[in-house]
């Protein structure tokens, strides 16, 4: 399945990547490989099988509504590249 | 061009529990240090497992019950994913096709009538992280916000005016907050709102492009922000230019709404089912025991008062606004009725004097009930009834009574409001207003009757008021008589 420049655009969009004219048309025929690839899936028929999400046989799995300790702000930020005033600092995003 | 304008409402409302959706971190964190309610759950962090909370999702379906839905029975947590540097897992936690309430109305006042707006749906999800944007191009990133459990209320494109999505807003909020199940408080963001509007000439059948207005953190804001978009794309129409499907945001400084950035498209954000939280499957006993915690909602409280204690439609209104002014006004009507007096002079007091005094301390009848106790307002009503007090001492002792807490006859007797109703005090009264006006005696005495009403007047202004006007004219006869 052959993807389009623009389709690899759009992802790399939704990655928050920026890629250059060479790595677009590289990824795009990556991307169009491991899609081909997965296309081999849709050989195996499955209209017998019910979409599954769950493996567990498990449901209702809740808990009270209690307060437990949170982390202490030092362990919260320890791996944090950039900080502030007990915050995470970021680049602006709009 | 004449055009029809279509509007619908979401309404992410903050879930009212102590802990956050999937884990024990607590949910009060309007006030709470930056980043000081995190735990590797809400954080996103590697191996961390959610763990719903059981009574958020009680909560959601008591809302979907209060606002007649259909409360589904089988239900999917599912992830939202997208980049942003306030989710913390880079997905949401939210419901796509399976919500947990679906089907419902709410019904508001218009000019004509009630109105009926439809609900698409509520769905249970995870609030996000907080972005403080600063000066020099960064943000500080809070995440005692992420995992704070939130309810989102989608309306049907019913509303057809700015006016009437702030009231169905208002509606909304009154009904949260009756049934405890969100603060109301739009400051702390608890409630919030989004908005789509489209419009479209007249005679049209299929709807224009729908644009989505965020940032409205008011009720004004939500009408002043519709009534500018509303506008601007009538303005546009007419100028012959096509509108765009897009997300504006509602700049309150400027009055006017901003294009934002293009979001992703539902498909962008691949939603599928949550692996890590097995469904929920919810019972009709389940169901049945969400009913049963539903209290009288204010339309049918309002319809009682109405009935059982002969209020006007207005005052029944007023009343039901608040669930615990409704609770204190029930309480004041059954302590009064006690003492002989009827509902609607309690009403009158509450809603005159009450609501006065309250309006000027910033408090709820909720707030007031411990110290201005419920019963105090038919014990002042009958301590005017049964002549004790007159109506200027009584609006007096109301407030004393209200300000300190104490009992109204203790006010009355603390103060010595009492009406001088005969005996010795008012004999005394009556000879001194004899002695000091000889003339208006004089005239008396030679028929002209008349001048009593003089004498009367006297006693009164030497009583400050509290004397009755009747006994003071009977004391003055027998002590006419006398001279």
């Amino acid at each position: 399945m052959a993807l389009t420049i623009a389709e690899v655009e759009h992802v790399a969009h939704l990655a928050r990547l920026r890629l250059s004219a060479d790595e677009l048309e590289k990824l795009q025929h990556e991307l169009s490989h491991i899609l081909d690839y997965i296309d081999m899936l849709k050989e195996v028929d499955v209209s017998s099988v019910a979409p599954t999400a769950q493996v567990t046989d498990l449901a209702n799995v809740m808990r009270d509504d209690e307060v437990r300790p949170s982390l202490p702000r030092e362990a919260v930020l320890a791996n944090a590249p950039d900080q502030r005033d007990g915050m995470f600092r970021v680049k602006d995003i709009f | 061009m004449e055009y029809l304008v279509t509007i619908g409402l979401e309404v992410h409302a903050q879930i009212r529990t102590q802990s956050k959706m999937f884990c024990g971190c607590s949910a009060e964190v309007a006030n709470a240090a930056p980043n000081t309610h995190v735990c590797p759950t809400c954080m996103g962090l590697p191996g961390a497992l959610p763990y719903i909370n059981r009574r958020a999702v009680e909560l959601a379906a008591l809302t979907g019950l209060a606002l007649n839905c259909r409360i589904e029975h089988n239900n999917v947590i599912s992830r939202k994913n997208y980049f942003y540097p306030d989710l913390p897992s880079s997905y949401q936690r939210s419901q796509f096709d399976d919500p947990l309430c679906v089907a419902g109305w709410v019904e508001i006042a218009g000019e004509d009538g009630t109105r009926r707006i439809g609900l698409t749906r509520v769905h249970i999800e995870e609030d996000t992280g907080k972005l403080n944007h600063q000066a020099d191009g960064s943000s500080l990133v809070d995440f005692n916000r992420a995992g704070v459990p939130l309810m989102e209320i989608v309306s049907e494109p019913d509303l057809t005016s700015p006016d009437e999505a702030r009231r169905y807003f208002q509606k909304l909020q009154q009904l949260l907050r009756w049934i405890g199940v969100n603060t109301g408080n739009m400051e702390e963001g608890a409630l919030r709102c989004d908005a789509n509007v489209s419009v479209r000439p007249v005679g049209q059948k299929e709807y224009g492009a729908k644009v989505e207005i965020k940032n409205m953190n008011s009720f004004r804001a939500v009408e002043r922000a519709l009534t500018y978009e509303i506008q601007r794309q009538k303005a546009a129409l007419d100028a012959g230019e096509t509108i765009r499907q897009s997300t504006r945001g509602w700049d309150e400084a400027r009055s006017v709404t901003v294009e934002q950035r293009l979001k992703e498209g539902s498909e962008d954000y691949r939603y599928f089912p949550e692996p890590d939280i097995p469904p929920l499957r919810l019972s009709d006993e389940w169901i049945a025991a969400r009913q049963a915690e539903l209290p009288e909602l204010p339309a049918a409280r309002s319809a009682r008062f109405i009935a059982a204690y002969g209020l006007s439609a207005t005052d029944a209104e007023v009343l039901t606004a608040d669930r615990a002014d409704s609770e204190y006004f029930e309480q004041a009507v059954a302590a009064a009725q006690a003492q002989g007096v009827g509902a609607r002079d309690v009403a009158i007091w509450v809603t005159g004097e009450l609501f006065r005094l309250t309006k000027e301390t910033g408090e709820s009848l909720g707030d007031i009930h411990d110290r201005f106790k419920p019963a105090y307002v038919g014990e002042v009503i009958a301590l005017l009834a049964n002549g004790t007090i007159t109506r200027t001492s009584a609006k007096e002792v109301f407030e004393a009574s209200f300000r300190d807490g104490s009992a109204p006859a203790q006010v009355v007797h603390a103060r010595g409001l009492a009406v001088i109703g005969g005996g010795d005090a008012l004999a005394g009264l009556a000879r001194e207003a004899i002695a000091n006006n000889p003339k208006s005696v004089a005239d008396y005495k030679s028929g002209k009757v008349v001048a009593i009403k003089f004498l009367v007047g006297q006693v009164m202004k030497a009583s400050k008021g509290q004397a009755n006007p009747q006994a003071a004219q009977a004391a003055l006869e027998e002590e006419l008589g006398r001279v």
